[in-house]
Order: structure tokens, then sequence, then C-alpha cells
């Protein structure tokens, strides 16, 4: 079997791994050596969804920028209520510190929405 | 079956796996602090997690796992990336590790030469992100909003990093390792998570570059094929599928050792709420930690009995001396009676039989290193919201 391009599921590689036995621990010729598996592996994100809060027009401009990078969990579990600097400071944490390529006038307008929706 | 219907087989497979993960992958969970909502998610060798995000992904163990034995299972590990570009697939047969930079012979080192060639070693440690609990930090600060799920403990196997350099040859005027891994960043311009420790401590003999984790291969999420151990320390410094070690002969000014991971530079490693340090130095070490997992915050216990509560200690290295346990929030104290002892990295578990009377009790719980490191009973704070490690309340209703 050609195996390069191979989508594995990792839960099945997993099972296959799990003969590895720990009672030979503590021999003189040390642990026994867990060996590789010579299959490749390969790793499929999960779907990923936009959250209710952020599913409409008006924040398409969040979803556009920020989903660029991350998906938008990291948006909606941060703490509420933080103000408007929480926000404005947020994103531009992104576009100055991490280089995030968005327009200034992008990162403004979800400074304001953020701020708006999350307080 | 020829070689094109098996890959769509077991594509097909995976898919569904995750696919269906995804549907049922069984509700959600509330983390105990405002907005802390997450639902449970099962990616691909893992067991249902608490999803923080899904893109790159980051897992939280749910915290019912850590009373379940001193060892936390692979697939209920947790899950943290700082880049969205993780590799797609890892072929080991053409993996090789890298080692090369300031040293005499650069060497390329594949997997079985990793295993065959060099003394391969085992050593149960710790690993926390630092901003595990950040989640609880009051007044609350910006990040991966965590509970306390965010450690586990393993029994690695690798080797250890000083035999590769001493292999490779450290040339005179070294001064730090940089450490980096196949996850990427999504786009130009995002500094690559690169990580650096000083000489000394990567040729300390206990940093490790591990291939696997409690008996087996690390799993994808985990850092597969290869991953760094810096045992004591915290996650940050455990790159994941690591693939180039570099030796420098200045310290090393990357974006995610000179302007991230920062804590306060003082003895409390804290300031006042709300304020910046004047002073910041790279994170390090774990504090010491304790918690009771028999029990969750509210549980009911039997007033007409004796309860046997359980819980884990864990620190820097600095092995545990004692846990006291108070059921009367700090008022007074017993010593629980510490387990079995799998190393000064290890978590450390505890049990203790305490009786109540009825009504609610607030049980806190405080370790002790042998140097005499204690847990705050009120807890400090960084701007950042690392190193959360106040002395745990859990609340018990004896009936």
């Amino acid at each position: 079997m050609q195996s390069k391009g191979l989508v594995i599921g990792l839960g099945l590689l997993g099972l296959a791994a799990a003969g590895a036995s720990w009672s030979l621990l503590g021999s003189e010729n040390g642990p026994q050596v867990v060996e590789a598996r010579m299959e490749p592996v390969s790793y499929q994100l999960p779907e990923e969804i936009i959250p209710a809060e952020l599913a409409d027009a008006g924040a398409e401009v969040v979803v556009n920028n920020c989903t660029a990078c991350h998906s938008l969990e990291y948006v909606t579990t941060q703490p509420r209520g933080m103000g408007d600097k929480f926000w404005t400071d947020e994103v531009t944490k992104m576009v100055k510190v991490y280089g995030a390529p968005v327009e200034p006038a992008d990162a403004e307008a979800i400074a304001k929405l953020l701020a708006e929706r999350f307080g | 079956m020829n070689g094109i219907d098996r890959r769509l087989f077991v594509a097909g497979a995976g898919a569904a796996l995750i696919g269906a993960a995804a549907k049922s992958g069984g509700g959600s969970i509330t983390l105990p602090f405002a907005n802390g909502e997450r639902p449970l998610v099962q990616l691909p060798g893992k067991r249902a997690m608490i999803l923080l995000t899904s893109r790159p992904p980051q897992l939280e163990t749910p915290f019912s796992v850590f009373n379940d034995g001193l060892l936390t299972p692979n697939d209920a590990f947790f899950v943290r990336y700082h880049l969205s570009g993780l590799p797609t697939e890892i072929d080991p047969r053409s993996f090789r590790l890298a080692i090369g930079g300031h040293v005499e012979k650069p060497l390329q080192l594949t997997l079985d030469s990793l295993r065959r060639d060099f003394p391969v070693s085992e050593i149960v440690a710790v690993n926390q992100c630092s901003g595990n609990s950040r989640g609880f930090v009051t007044p609350r600060v910006a990040g991966g909003q965590l509970g306390n799920g965010a450690m586990g403990n393993a029994r690695w196997q690798g080797v250890a990093l000083k035999h590769l350099l001493d292999k490779a040859g450290i040339r005179p005027g070294a001064a730090q390792v940089t450490f980096n891994g196949l996850d990427n960043p999504p786009a130009d311009g995002i500094a690559d998570f690169v990580k650096a420790l000083d000489i000394d401590h990567a040729r300390d003999g206990e940093v490790m570059v591990a291939f696997a984790m409690n008996g087996e291969e690390l799993p994808f999420l985990n850092g597969y094929p290869l991953r760094l151990v810096v045992p004591g320390h915290f996650g940050t410094y455990w790159v994941k599928h690591l693939h180039e070690i570099n030796v420098v002969d200045a310290e090393f000014d990357g974006y995610w050792m000179k302007t991230a991971y920062r804590i306060p530079d003082n003895d409390c490693r804290c300031v006042e709420p709300g304020s910046k340090p004047d002073k910041t130095r790279p994170i390090a070490r774990f504090n010491v930690r304790s918690f009771i997992t028999s029990h969750a915050d509210g549980a009911r216990i039997d007033a007409t009995r004796t309860t046997e509560l359980r819980g884990i200690a864990f620190s820097g290295g600095d092995a545990i001396k004692r846990v006291m346990v108070s059921p009367d929030n700090g008022r007074s104290w017993q010593e629980a009676r510490l387990g079995e002892d799998l190393g000064r990295y290890s978590f450390r578990d505890w049990r203790l039989g305490i009786t109540l009377a009825k009504g609610r009790h607030p049980m806190r719980v405080r370790a002790e290193t042998q140097s005499g490191e204690v847990q705050p009973m009120e807890p400090l704070w960084q701007p950042a919201g690392y190193m959360r490690n106040v002395t745990e309340t859990v609340v018990l209703e004896a009936v």
C-alpha cells in the first residue's frame, strides 16, 4: 500500500500502539523503548463554527479578518464587560505585536464592534 | 482492495470519527467563572475534552480525570498551541531532528537513530500551561480563559538533550539553545514559535527530547513525533513537533522569549492588580500547587461518617514536603498522608479522612515544599494571568 498522503484517524493509531507494555521497566537494560511507527500521521482540523454572537452581517469585519489566523472562540471566550479599552488593546496587540494583516480602518471597526457586543 | 480504495476508506473512517465526535461530543460544561461555558468535543487521539479553541486546537482536561490516577492518560492530556499553521501530515520516515548552530558537527537525526544511538531514559513530570486557571484571575485578564485543567502528569520517554548536544559538540561561547517545532505562523510577519533555554539548563541531563509518553508514541496533538520536556518548567518551553535545535552564542531575542511569557521580576512575581511590572523576566519554574480531586466544589457528603478526601500536589522540582487541609477556611489545619512518590517533578497524591458536622465547610488545601515554599492564602496577580497558585477552596456540604 502506498501510504503517502494517507489520512489516518489518530484514535485508530492510538489503538495500534496500545500493545506497549511497561512490565520490563526497571530491568538492567533500562526502559523498554517505545518503537516508532513508520506510517505518516495526519491531522485534520475540526470543523469550525461561527458563533451565533458573530454570525450576522454586521460582524463580517470580525469574521473576515480574525479567522485569517484563528477560530472565533478566541474572541467569544474572553471575559465580558471589560470596557472599550480592553478590546482596543486586544486588536492593537494582534496587529502591532503579532503582525496580523488587518487594515487600520478594519481594526478600528473590529474593536468598536467587539466593545459594543461584549462590553 | 487497491491503494486508492484503501486511502478513501481510511480517510472516510477518519473523517467519520471526527465528524461524529463534533456532533455527539457530549454537550457542554460550564467552568466556574463568568462566560465559562465550553463545548465538550472529541478530536483525533483524544477523548471528549473541554474545547477552548478549534484553530489552533486547544483542549482542557476535564478535572475529574485527575482523580483517576497519578498519570494523566494520553487521550485526556491537555492541548495548547499558539499558531494555527499546524503540520497536516508528518512522515516519520523522512522526519529529521536537526541540531546545529554554534556546534562542531551539525546533526540530522532520524527517529530510529534517536532511539538506537543514544541512551533512552524516562522521567515522570508535570506539564502545566503558564496560563492554567487564568479564568479565575480577578480582575480578569485577556488570554486563554482556562479552568484548572491545563496541566497533566506523564511518564516521558526519550533522550536527554545533553547527549544530543554532546554528540554535536558545543563550541566555546555558547549561551543558549533554541527550539523550533513544525507548527508555523498563519501569515508572513508573525513570529514563529521558538523558545530558548540557557546552555547550562539545556545540558542538565534532565531536559529531554521525548518521543513517547505513558508507553505510547506522543499523540499528534501533544507534539508527535518529538517534543521537548523541561521538568519543573511551564509548558511554554515544551516545544511540540520539535525539529530544530540551534545552539546560539548570544541571548535569543525572539518574540516568544523577549516579549511574551514574561513575569514580574520580583520575589512574589506579582504586581498590584491592574498595574504593570517595572521589570520582567522569562517565566520559568512552576510554583507549588495542590488540589482536592475527590470532591467538586459544592459536593455533598455524609455528616455521620468519615469521608476520605484525595488530591494531588506538585511543584517546580523542590519535592513536596507536606500537604495540609483545612476544614474551616484556614483557621485549623490537618496534615494529609502523602502517597506514592514518582519523583520530584510528578504529581504527588494525598489522602485525608475527615468528619464534618452538618453544614457548609470551605475546605482549603495547601502544599509545602522541602525548602519551605507554600501556596499563598490570597491569590497573587500578574497582568498575563500566569502562575496562579492560590490555596484552593472546595466547599463541602455535610448532610
